[in-house]
């Protein structure tokens, strides 16, 4: 009777261990940084490019705000404040809208100069990169 | 009971799993290539290098490294490595403020708003002063903010999940692994308990 009391104390135990050990393990893996790769702030902008046959375009939050403060392109631009919800066209870009405010020969390059902004490995998904410097809850 | 461990074993292997995923540098920069990479706490990935660039395309030999420009700012240990509001108040960059009207001055405008209900954690100080020389009030008020004290409700997963704050932290403001930099009034330090969203010059 005793033997089989502490049997089943020491089972519970290892369970009880071994269910505390994974759970943490499990907890920490969340908040673990992930291993860096682009620059902080990188933009991954492929809704349309590949399957046009472009590379991905990467824009680098870091070389633009530099030059512009951030009211430049998120207000007089208007370009949205959340990745996924500016829909941006080449053909606009084109007649001056969004990139094409600046990127028009007389601010900056003009969109004639393709494989500056096309310049991603081809399969990446879009979204802001470089960024998710904790596990959490994030979805960036 | 063997059941519960491995389904517990299953979602510790799903987190070193989603951690494994996560795109990691593969790629490095072709041999002879001179490329300008700063020892340091400023390290950052070359254009080529990156992960994130085709190195076999046209256009990525042709961009700017990072370390190229961020290596001459002030220079942080998250993020860009860069303290950008610094770069931007002694001098360093003089970026734009609009494209339309050269004469068009940042309306900067000094107020703290301090945000108590932080838990265990130091109370957040959010400096207006800080924000509006990068930014003007319409990008923030009234659609995600409420000029209104206490009127926008919202918790620390909203910025992890990249909603109020989290919009621009966490995405290229100063990454939410700087707790302290917004968590950054202790109670104790306070002369008088502040009760709820207080606001002073």
């Amino acid at each position: 009777m005793t033997s089989v009391l502490i049997h089943t104390h020491n089972r519970y135990s290892i369970r009880n261990f071994l269910q505390g050990y994974i759970s943490v393990l499990a907890l920490l893996t969340l908040f673990v940084p992930l291993p860096a790769s682009a620059e902080y702030g990188d933009v991954v902008i492929n809704k349309r490019a590949e399957k046009a046959g472009m590379r991905p375009v990467i824009f680098p939050h870091w070389f633009h705000r530099i030059r512009f403060r951030c009211r430049v392109c998120h207000t007089e631009v208007g370009f949205e404040m959340r990745a996924g919800s500016n829909d941006i066209l080449m053909s606009d870009i084109i007649e001056g809208k969004f990139c094409g405010r600046c990127h028009n020969n007389k601010i900056a390059w003009g969109p004639q100069n393709c494989q500056l902004c096309h310049s991603g490995l081809p399969g990446l998904k879009s979204g802001v990169r470089g960024s998710t410097t904790t596990g959490g809850p994030g979805r960036w | 009971m063997i059941d519960r461990i491995s389904n517990i074993f299953l979602v510790g292997c799903f987190g070193l799993f989603i951690t494994a995923c996560s795109e990691s540098p593969t790629l490095s920069a072709p041999p002879g290539e001179q490329i300008f990479v700063p020892d340091g706490p400023g390290k950052w990935l070359t254009i080529m290098a990156d992960g994130l660039h085709d190195p076999n395309g046209p256009g990525a030999k042709q961009l700017q490294n990072p370390a190229e420009a961020l290596f001459y700012l002030p220079s942080a240990y998250s993020g860009n490595k860069v303290r950008w509001v610094e770069a931007i108040q002694e001098g360093y960059i003089e970026p734009r403020a609009s494209i339309v009207d050269d004469n068009y001055e940042m309306q900067v405008i000094d107020l703290d708003v301090i945000r108590t209900r932080t838990g265990e954690l130091p109370m957040v100080l959010f400096p207006h002063k800080k924000h509006t020389e990068w930014l003007e009030c319409s990008n923030c008020h009234e659609w995600l903010f409420k000029s209104k004290r206490g009127a926008t409700r919202f918790g620390m997963f909203d910025v992890l999940s990249g909603e109020y704050c989290g919009r621009c932290h966490g995405a290229v403001a100063f990454p939410l692994v700087e707790c302290f930099y917004c968590h950054s009034v202790r109670r104790s330090d306070l002369k008088k308990p502040v009760t709820e969203l207080e606001m002073h010059k």
